[in-house]
Parts: structure tokens; C-alpha cells; sequence
């Protein structure tokens, strides 16, 4: 709650006045029935007609008045509940960008977004009824009953007896119904589940004649759930009727009592009147904030969701006095490893290598061998849990990290692009790119032609995740990304898969003939993209089992000799 | 409205699922008519009574005492009823919801692959699982909402007008004001809904680009621009998603405002009545008055839930029309009534004159003419995307050719039952599909019966028993929807243990591409070979020894099979295969 609160802080105007204004219109309506005795008592007692249509002024006035506050109240708890949420959302997308990518990694993207999404919507939704209903209900219940003591206190006992046994009725089905509704939500889940998987899988059900035994898995599923509904159904059905039965018994009992408080004078016609409008107020109430009850808890989850997302602090230390360096194109890892947050199992270890500025490395290994993590050590996205990396002989911990990045171009595994035009994605990587910048990481990227196919050329739109591009386009135009920037160290995870052999042949040529000469990584899982690096460290399972030139590994990796072999055979070799 | 006449042509498929039910629904309408009249019964009954309480010493018991008991069982039998209706249309409603979606679902099973391909499963699975409970909750509990509701408004009114017909006039003149009320906020706030969802679809999209690649933003130190894009659009968002949650939230208060109007309305002309005041008013009682005053409370209820029940009403005709144009959709061609079993394929194919293409417009396969010996080996070659799996779908019979014939053992496979045809295939595909449920059910999938030690058998052959050893419950092992936490290598060979298991005369392999470490590769290479021995064999092939081996290379481009051969004839015609060759494995 404490995010909420700080927020809530800056709303204390509407926070206060929304309620309050609920609590006047609550008063104007529990004072109805009491006009109402009086129309009745005095009006009709007294045959005054005057009386009477002044008294019904009366209750328009108050229905005016009711209406105007609830106009009032409603604003400001919109106002509340609006800003409020957007200020803690605000708060957590900024928080979220300052975490590192270890946290990023923990938390996933996809639960952060729902946190900014779904559960914020949720949230705004839970203030927005808070403070509408939160006080009115009970308000009007508890009033209802006070007004009725002030009538007449013997009669209006009947209310102090039905309104806990109300209340047992109503959040007791609830509280039975909850966890039942529950299972029910995980039967359809299981119902939904089969469905996609009958969808995806329809080659290999069909393949393995599995159509019947499909079907009656499914209806199985189908019987369970309906059955369950059936059963929370009848529970849930009893709600009405008991709560229906207890009001109007207590209103029979109610016009009993009154009949004799009349009979003996202490009552008026119009008090058991006033008594039996009050009892008919009650329920709708109590209802209605049973109900509320189930929104807010759902809100409070999703509040307490989000906080614990604030909670989440970035492990990484940044430098103090950070230093800038100038020969970030010279790196070397000296005995580093890395073992991610909550692995029992280093995901890399003992990496020692040396890249000189200009040169062209290799990172090879098989899935999950650990190269990925290699590269992301560079721009330390990520901290060595052992070993030192220096860049430009100084220790990554020690120099800015902002600047450092500044530096490094970084070609990702997955190819992503952002909604914008194509210019818009590339100055990503410089704000203040030149045209000819532009121009060059263009040709260098072998974009330059599909980019100029385009109706719009550089400024043609980009769809989110650039899902209007083919796979080699997005690839292709990730890599100019990174080029704009005239980076001193080249990063390429993987990032030319969706390549034909030509296309990926001319791209690692246009990139060694760089003016700027940047000092290149390749991570691939193919020796023939490799085999021209100046150096290649061959990983297997996270440890470092080679490195050296491509013919030196041929040599004396065994490792490196055998994903060569497994994709050449021994007639490759010859070529 | 001539939407809602438009969907309605629905109803027929509807009243279809619902003929099982008849009688119960028969029931669940009388009975609520039922308790509809004693509900408002009770409020006559209490009015009646409060008129033998006039004032002190003018109270009479004897008549009061019977009324109340009147009531008492009034209010017994009506909340028995009412749990009886509930229970009744919940029944109804969930096994109609069953009903449908086993439709749908029996409809999936023989709809053709074509119509599964063309469809995004997302929206098949929308339909079957949200369309139907919208569209059952909505027609099916929106109905009975209405009906009540239609039927409390006309016995309201019949009471009111046999109590006091002017003051029943009085109401039904006021009352529509209510409607029109909330008719006239919802109307404007439909569009500032319209405008806060599309600002908030704006606003996730943004939330999905940063947080979802913040790495990448990370990467380039674009984390301020983010948070300026998200601010301006955020300020855009709480204008107009606070102009959109308060005039929403105005829709009750302004009713409770008009059903205050007529409260008061009835209060003074009842009143003046029972004063005897107003010339042909008639006269009324106290009690009569206090009837109509929670007359008054309840009638615009039903109005209310009305207007909001018509838009569900819609929305749920919208989704049935959905749900049942899949049911509708037209299934593929069932098998002959005189297919001919056929049991232990030899495992000769073979194509003549085989055409094919997905869209009229694009030719894809053409004039494809093959012989596949008993045995022999087919490799697929060709560039991603060149629809090599076509002609997979056209082997299973996944599609049907649209010119010529493929035929087994001489039988034109579209002769043969389904079930026959695909049992003599063994298939492994790239894409591994694996059920929800245990190692061992997904390695049986193709012979239910196999004992366990047939079933480690298979596993052992396939390479797959040892990493299934490690897993915490062996076998037993539960793996979710699309293999949960294997790796793409261990579903593979899970896929390959499933064939084993089987293993049929004809086999369809599709030869992974990347994403699979070298020594699992090697492995699967080894069950590969280990299964085709003797077998005739079709190989979606990216690796230079399979392709060499095979006994006939066809060559695809573009969907064509452009040459077929083997490996030397094609090198030796120097066409596209040699130059594929060399640029792919020639380095």
C-alpha cells in the first residue's frame, strides 16, 4: 500500500471530499421515510392537504440534494482514482526501466506488463468503488437502523437481529463460493488448454488417429466443468431467497410489534410505515457492498502486485566516480564467470580471452552453451560473478556505464523493432546519426536495397515488433541499428540466421571493410561463418574449451573439431 | 436493430441445443411467472394488514394475525421458487454451454486441415471457450432477466391499476423519463468509453514495446524517451479516462433521481387520496398508499435491468452467430462407405500427374509424377519456405490433390480410410507437439496398449531413456501444453520414441535446422537412421549425408518441385540443386 498512499497523499482533496459527499446523499435518502411518517401522521391524520403537497416538495428537494452531491462525489473519485493510478504507473514504468537485467530476467516481461496493464486498470477501478461505496453502504445499513432506534426502540431491535444474520447469509455464501469459483476458473482453464492444444497439434493428432480419444478427454472435461458450475450454481442460488426470506420475515414481525405499539399508543401509523421503509433499504444495500467486498479484494491483490514489483532493486552497483575510457575496442575477460540470480550452476566459467581493437571474434558452442551471456558481459548488461573484465584496461565496474554503452553496438538474437518509421528505429542507435551515417549502415546492413524497394523508403512505418518486415528484413535492419552509431565494438548475437549464404557473406565483407574499424563479435553455432575470425572461443557448457583460429582449433579442439565435422561431414573439408 | 434482426437468424440453431431442455424451460417460465405474482403479493398483503392498524385501540388482530400468515407463506413459497428457477436456469445454461462446445469441439476433429491452417487458432479458441459463455450467459440468463422483468412491470401495472388507476397513470407517465434518462448519459458516454480503450490500447502497446524489448532499450539508453512517449500519451489517457469514469458513473444516481420524482409523486397523490382531496382520485387507504410506495421502489428496477439486458442480448446473438458458423463450417470429405482397409502397406507410393495449390491464384505444385519403391528414400531439399511441407499435407492426406492421384500400394489413397493411411505413416516433425500429460501417454500416443517395457524400449531407441531417467518423475513425469520446460532436442526425441514405439512401414521426417546442440543432433541422426532401415522413407532433408543417400532428390522452389534426381544427375545438370549445393555445404 505504500505506493498507493504516497499517491493518495497528492489527492487528499478528492480522497476526503468523495466519501463525504457519498455520507451527505446517504443522509438525504435515509431521511425519505421519515418525511414520508410525517405525510402520513400529520398530512393524512390531520387531513391537511397543504401539508401534504408541501411534504412531497419536500422529498424532491431531497432527491435534488441527493443528486448533487453524488454528481460531486463522483468526480472526485474518479479524479482520485484516475490520478492516483497514473501516478503509480508512471512511478513503476520508470522504476522498471532502472532495473538491470538480472531483475528483468527474474520478475519476466510479461508479468511487468501485466503489473503496468490489467492490474493498474484493476487497481484504478478498486479506488474509483472505495470511495464511492465503501462508506455509503455500511453507512446506510447502520443508519437505517439508528433512524429506526430513534423511532422506536423496541421495534427497532428486530433490525439489531436481522442485520447480522443478513450479513452471516450474504459473506457466508461468498466466502463459500470464492474458492469454488475458483476451481471453476481452473476447469475452464483446463477446457481452454485442450482446445489450443487440439489446434496446434491437429497434424500429429490426426497423424496419430487420436480424434476420439480427443474427444473424449474433451468431453470429460466438459462434464466436470459443468457439473461444478451446477454445484456453485445451487450454493450461489440460495442467496436470494434466504436474504428475501429474512428481510420480509423481519418486516411481518416488524408490522406484529407495531400493531401492538399501536394498539397502545406509543406507535403511529405512519412510524410502522417509516419502520418498514427502513427494513426494505437495507438489503439492496448490503448487497451491493458484499459485492463491493469481492472488487476490492481482487484490487488489493493486484495492488499488493504491483508493490512487490517496486520492491525489486537493481543489483547492479554503479561506479561513483565513474571514469570514461578511450580504447573501448580493446576488451579482455581475465577467469570470469557468471552465474545468473537464483541457478545453483555458473552459466559461464573461467573465460579468459583478449579482443584487440580492429579484431574479429568468434564465439562459438552449442544451445545453451553459454555465448549469448559471453557477449552481454561487454555492455555489462549483466556483473561477472568471478574474474575481472577490463575494457581499455580499465575494470567494467569502474567506468560509465551510460558512455560505455554509447560505444557498443549490439545486434540482439531476436531481431526487434519499434513502432515508428524506419528512420525512427535507426536513430536508435544515434540521435544526431548524419544522413550519410544513415546512408552507410544502410549498405553496410545490405538493407539499402529492400529499404529503397519501399513505397516510402527510410520513412516507411514500422508496425509494433516490426511484425511488417520479413524476418531477414528485421534482422537486416537490427544490424543498421547498431551501425548508426559508428560503434568501436560490434556485437552480432546470432543476429544473421534468417540470412540466405550470399546475403550473409557480403555482410560480414562490407563489415571488415569499416572505416572505423570496430572490434567485431560473431557469436554463431556455424564454423563457416567463423572461419575467418582472428580469434574463436569455443564454449561448451558454459566453460571455455577453445580458443584460437579456426584452423588451429581444427587441430587441437576436439569440441570445435566435431560441430565442424557434424555439419560438413568429412567431405566438407575439402572445399 | 436491424443488427439484432440480422443475428437473430441465429435463433433456429439455438432453439436447436435448446429442444433437450424444453420441458425444463416450460417449467422455469411458469414458475417464475409464479413467483413474480407472489412477489408482488406480499407488498398487497403488508399494505392490507397496515390498514387494521389504525391507532391506538383501533388495532384488530384477528384480521391482522391471518394476513401476516398469508405473507409469511407468500414469502416461504416464493424463495423456494426461486431457488427451484435458479437452479433450473443454471442447469440449463451450463449444459447448453456443454453441449455446444462438445459440438464445436467433434466439429474440430473432421474439420479440414485447410480450415485449421487459415484460421488463427487463438480465434477458434475464442470462440469455443469466451463466445459461448457470453453467448450463454446473455441469451440464455438475459432472457430469463427479461422475461421476469417484462412480467414484473405488466403485474406491477395490473396491481397498481386495480388499486388506484390514476395513480397508475401517474407512474407510467413518469416513469419512462428513467429510461430516457439513462438512455441519454449512456449515449454519451459510449463514445468517451470508445475514445479511453483506444488511448489505453495505445498506452499497453507502448508498455508492450518497452517493457517487452527493454533490453534493447536498455541496450541504446532509451529508457528517458520511453518515459516521455508513455507520459504524453499517459496525459492524453487520465483526460479522457476521467471524463469517461465520471459520466459513466452518473447513469445510477440520475435513475435513483427520477425514481425519487415518482416516489414522491405517488407519496402526494396517494396521500391526497386517502384524504379523499382530489375529485375522481377515488379513495385510498394508508395501506394501499404503503403498497404503491414499494410498488413505486420496484417498478423502474426491471426497467433499468432492461435496457441493460437488450445490449446483452445483442452482443450475445453476435458471439452465437460466431460459435455456430464454426459449428456450421463444412467438414471434409468423409471416407468412402467402400474404402478399402488397407492394413501392412508394402510401402510403394506414387504420384501421377499430381497438381496442387493452396489459393487458385497461386500454382504451386504442378504435373508431379513419381515412383517410390518399397524402402526407398526421398529427400525434400529446398530454401526455407518452399513448401516442403506441402507435400507432407498432400502424403497424410492432411489435403487432397487437386488434380491427379497419389496412390499406395496401386489403391488411390482418397480410397482408404484416413485412419488406415495415416497409421501406415510414422511422423516426426520439426515443430514437436507434444500432449499435456505424462512422458509415458505421450510416447504411446500412437499404440495406447504398449506395455511398459515396449514403451523404454522405444524411449532406449530413440536415445530419449536417459535424460527421461533424470527427470524428478521418471515416466511419470507431467510435461504442460507444448512440453513445458523440455528442450527443443529432448521433445524431438520424445517424438522420435513415440514413433519407435509403432514404427510403420512408411516414415515422414522432417530434419531439424538449428536450435539443436551438436551431440543431441547426432543422436536424433542416429534414430533416424536406426528407424528408416527398410522402411520408405520422406525426408525434409538439411543435411548433405541424408540427401546423398536418398534414393530421389526432389528439389523445391518456390512450392514447385523444380528437379528430382539423384544427388550426381543433379550435380551433373549443374541447375539449381548443384548451385544450392555449392553454396550451402561447399563453403
Amino acid at each position: 500500500m505504500k505506493h498507493l498512499i504516497k499517491h493518495a497523499k497528492k489527492y487528499m482533496k478528492e480522497v476526503i471530499c468523495g466519501p463525504l459527499f457519498k455520507l451527505f446523499e446517504a443522509s438525504f435518502e435515509l431521511g425519505v421515510p421519515l418525511v414520508m411518517q410525517q405525510i402520513i401522521d400529520v398530512g393524512i391524520g390531520e387531513g391537511r392537504k397543504g401539508y401534504i403537497v408541501g411534504m412531497s416538495f419536500v422529498l424532491v428537494l431531497l432527491g435534488v440534494l441527493g443528486l448533487t452531491s453524488t454528481v460531486i462525489a463522483q468526480y472526485f473519485s474518479a479524479k482520485a482514482a484516475v490520478g492516483i493510478t497514473s501516478g503509480m504507473k508512471r512511478d513503476l514504468l520508470s522504476h522498471i526501466q532502472s532495473l538491470s537485467f538480472t531483475e528483468l530476467d527474474t520478475a519476466g516481461t510479461s508479468t511487468l506488463i501485466t503489473r503496468m496493464t490489467s492490474d493498474a486498470n484493476q487497481v484504478q477501478n478498486g479506488i474509483n468503488l472505495t470511495l464511492r461505496l465503501f462508506m455509503r453502504s455500511p453507512f446506510i445499513v447502520f443508519g437505517a437502523m439508528i433512524m429506526a432506534f430513534t423511532i422506536d426502540v423496541k421495534s427497532a431491535l428486530t433490525f439489531a437481529a436481522v442485520i447480522p444474520a443478513l450479513s452471516i447469509v450474504v459473506f457466508g455464501i461468498m466466502l463459500i463460493c470464492i474458492p469454488l469459483y475458483r476451481h471453476v476458473q481452473q476447469k475452464l482453464d483446463g477446457v481452454l488448454g485442450l482446445t489450443r492444444e487440439n489446434l496446434t497439434g491437429v497434424r500429429v493428432i490426426r497423424a496419430f488417429r487420436r480424434e476420439d480419444y480427443e474427444k473424449n478427454r474433451f468431453t470429460e472435461k466438459c462434464e466436470d466443468l459443468s457439473a461444478m458450475q451446477e454445484k456453485v450454481g445451487r450454493i450461489s442460488a440460495l442467496m436470494n431467497p434466504l436474504t428475501y426470506v429474512l428481510i420480509n420475515f423481519a418486516v411481518l414481525i416488524l408490522i406484529y410489534i407495531g400493531a401492538i405499539r399501536v394498539e397502545t399508543g406509543i406507535l403511529t401509523q405512519g412510524a410502522v410505515i417509516a419502520l418498514y421503509n427502513y427494513m426494505s433499504q437495507i438489503l439492496v444495500e448490503l448487497v451491493k457492498f458484499a459485492n463491493l467486498i469481492i472488487t476490492i479484494t481482487k484490487s488489493v491483490a493486484c495492488e499488493h502486485r504491483m508493490e512487490k514489483i517496486y520492491e525489486l532493486r537493481s543489483s547492479m552497483k554503479l561506479a561513483e566516480n565513474a571514469k570514461d575510457t578511450q580504447n573501448v575496442g580493446s576488451i579482455k575477460f581475465k577467469g570470469v564467470s557468471l552465474t545468473y540470480g537464483t541457478s545453483s550452476e555458473p552459466s559461464l566459467e573461467g573465460i579468459d580471452f583478449e579482443a584487440l581493437p580492429g579484431e574479429t571474434v568468434g564465439i562459438i558452442g552449442g544451445t545453451g552453451s553459454g555465448k549469448s551471456s559471453l557477449v552481454n558481459l561487454i555492455p555489462r548488461f549483466y556483473d561477472a560473478s568471478e574474474g575481472q573484465i577490463l575494457i581499455g584496461d580499465t575494470d567494467i565496474k569502474e567506468l560509465d556505464i551510460e558512455k560505455l554503452r554509447g560505444r557498443i553496438g549490439i545486434v540482439p538474437q531476436k531481431a526487434v523493432l519499434f513502432r515508428g518509421t524506419i528512420k525512427e528505429n535507426l536513430l536508435w542507435g544515434n540521435e544526431n546519426a548524419a544522413e550519410e551515417t544513415i546512408t552507410e549502415a544502410l549498405a553496410v546492413s545490405q538493407s539499402a536495397d529492400f529499404v529503397s524497394e519501399k513505397e516510402k523508403g527510410i520513412e516507411e512505418f514500422v508496425e509494433q515488433n516490426g511484425r511488417n518486415f520479413s524476418g531477414g528484413q528485421r534482422q537486416r535492419l537490427t544490424i543498421a541499428r547498431a551501425l548508426v552509431r559508428r560503434p568501436e565494438v560490434l556485437i552480432l548475437d546470432d543476429s544473421t540466421s534468417a540470412l540466405d549464404f550470399a546475403t550473409d557473406a557480403a555482410l560480414r565483407k562490407a563489415i571488415g571493410e569499416l572505416d572505423y574499424n570496430p572490434t567485431v563479435f560473431i557469436v554463431s553455432q556455424r564454423t563457416s561463418s567463423l572461419r575467418n575470425a582472428d580469434k574463436i572461443v569455443v564454449l561448451d557448457d558454459g566453460r571455455q574449451v577453445g580458443l584460437g583460429t579456426h584452423e588451429e582449433l581444427l587441430e587441437n579442439c576436439p569440441v570445435y573439431r566435431e560441430i565442424h565435422e557434424s555439419q560438413f561431414r568429412k567431405e566438407g573439408e575439402r572445399a | 436493430m436491424s443488427k439484432l434482426k440480422n443475428s437473430a437468424a441465429v435463433l433456429p440453431e439455438v432453439i436447436r441445443f435448446l429442444k433437450p431442455y424444453a420441458s425444463l424451460t416450460i417449467l422455469s417460465i411458469i414458475l417464475s411467472a409464479a413467483s413474480v405474482f407472489l412477489t408482488l403479493y406480499v407488498p398487497i398483503l403488508i399494505g392490507d394488514a397496515i390498514d387494521f392498524i389504525i391507532e391506538a385501540g383501533k388495532v384488530d388482530f384477528g384480521k391482522i394475525i391471518p394476513l401476516l400468515i398469508r405473507a409469511a407463506i407468500s414469502v416461504v413459497l416464493t424463495a423456494i421458487l426461486t431457488w427451484i428457477i435458479s437452479t433450473i436456469n443454471n442447469k440449463i445454461t451450463f449444459e447448453v454451454i456443454r453441449d455446444v462446445r462438445k459440438a464445436a469441439f467433434e466439429k474440430l476433429q473432421i474439420l479440414p486441415v485447410s480450415y485449421l491452417d487459415s484460421h488463427p487458432s487463438g480465434d477458434i479458441v475464442s470462440r469455443v471457450i469466451s463466445d459461448v459463455d457470453t453467448f450463454a450467459d446473455g441469451l440464455l440468463l438475459g432472457f430469463t432477466q427479461l422475461f421476469t422483468g417484462v412480467l414484473t412491470i405488466i403485474g406491477t401495472l395490473i396491481f397498481m391499476f386495480i388499486l388506484s388507476p390514476i395513480i397508475a397513470l401517474i407512474v407510467v407517465v413518469l416513469t419512462p423519463l428513467s429510461l430516457f434518462v439513462a438512455r441519454f448519459v449512456s449515449k454519451r458516454t459510449y463514445d468517451m468509453f470508445k475514445l479511453q480503450s483506444e488511448t489505453r490500447g495505445e498506452q499497453t502497446a507502448l508498455i508492450d514495446e518497452a517493457i517487452g524489448s527493454q533490453k534493447v532499450v536498455k541496450a541504446f539508453g532509451r529508457e528517458d524517451e520511453i518515459m516521455e512517449k508513455y507520459c504524453e500519451i499517459d496525459d492524453k489517457l487520465v483526460k479522457c479516462s476521467l471524463r469517461a469514469t465520471f459520466f459513466s458513473s452518473l447513469v445510477n444516481p440520475c435513475t435513483r433521481f427520477v425514481n425519487s420524482v415518482v416516489y414522491a409523486a405517488v407519496g402526494c397523490f396517494g396521500a391526497l387520496s386517502v384524504v379523499g382531496g382530489l375529485a375522481g382520485f377515488g379513495s385510498m387507504t394508508v395501506g394501499t398508499l404503503s403498497t404503491f410506495l414499494s410498488y413505486a421502489n420496484q417498478y423502474t428496477k426491471p426497467f433499468n435491468e432492461i435496457s441493460g439486458v437488450v445490449t446483452e442480448l445483442q452482443n450475445s446473438l453476435a458471439c452465437a452467430r460466431r460459435i455456430f458458423d464454426f459449428i456450421d463450417e463444412k467438414p471434409q470429405t468423409p471416407d468412402k462407405e467402400n474404402a478399402v482397409r488397407v492394413t501392412d502397406p508394402s510401402g510403394k507410393v506414387s504420384l501421377k500427374n499430381v497438381s496442387f495449390s493452396y489459393t487458385p491464384e497461386q500454382k504451386l505444385i504442378e504435373d508431379l509424377n513419381l515412383e517410390v519403391k518399397p524402402g526407398q528414400r526421398i529427400a525434400i531439399v529446398g530454401p526455407t519456405g518452399c513448401g516442403k511441407t506441402t507435400v507432407i499435407n498432400l502424403l497424410m492426406r492432411f489435403y487432397d490433390v487437386k488434380e491427379g492421384s497419389i496412390s499406395l500400394d496401386n489403391i488411390d489413397i482418397r480410397d482408404i480410410p484416413r485412419n488406415d493411411l495415416r497409421a501406415s505413416y510414422g511422423m516426426v516433425l520439426q515443430e514437436t507437439w507434444l500432449a499435456g500429460g505424462t512422458i509415458r501417454d505421450n510416447i504411446k500416443m500412437g499404440k495406447p496398449d504398449a506395455t511398459d517395457e515396449e514403451v523404454i524400449a522405444a524411449a532406449k531407441a530413440a536415445h530419449a531413456h536417459s535424460f527421461i531417467k533424470r527427470l524428478p518423475d521418471g515416466y511419470d513425469t507431467f510435461i504442460g501444453e507444448d512440453g513445458g520446460s523440455l528442450s527443443q532436442g529432448q521433445k524431438q526425441l520424445l517424438c522420435i520414441a513415440r514413433v519407435m514405439l509403432c514404427l510403420p512401414p512408411m516414415l515422414i521426417l522432417d530434419e531439424a535446422t538449428s536450435s539443436i546442440d551438436t551431440r543431441t543432433e547426432t543422436k536424433i541422426q542416429s534414430a533416424f537412421a536406426r528407424m528408416m532401415q527398410g522402411r520408405t522413407s520422406f525426408i525434409v532433408a538439411h543435411r548433405l549425408s541424408t540427401i546423398r543417400e536418398a534414393d530421389v532428390i526432389l528439389v523445391m522452389k518456390d512450392g514447385n518441385v523444380i528437379e528430382k534426381g539423384r544427388h550426381d544427375e543433379l550435380l551433373a545438370a549443374g541447375g539449381f540443386y548443384a548451385d544450392l549445393y555449392n553454396s550451402q555445404f561447399a563453403v
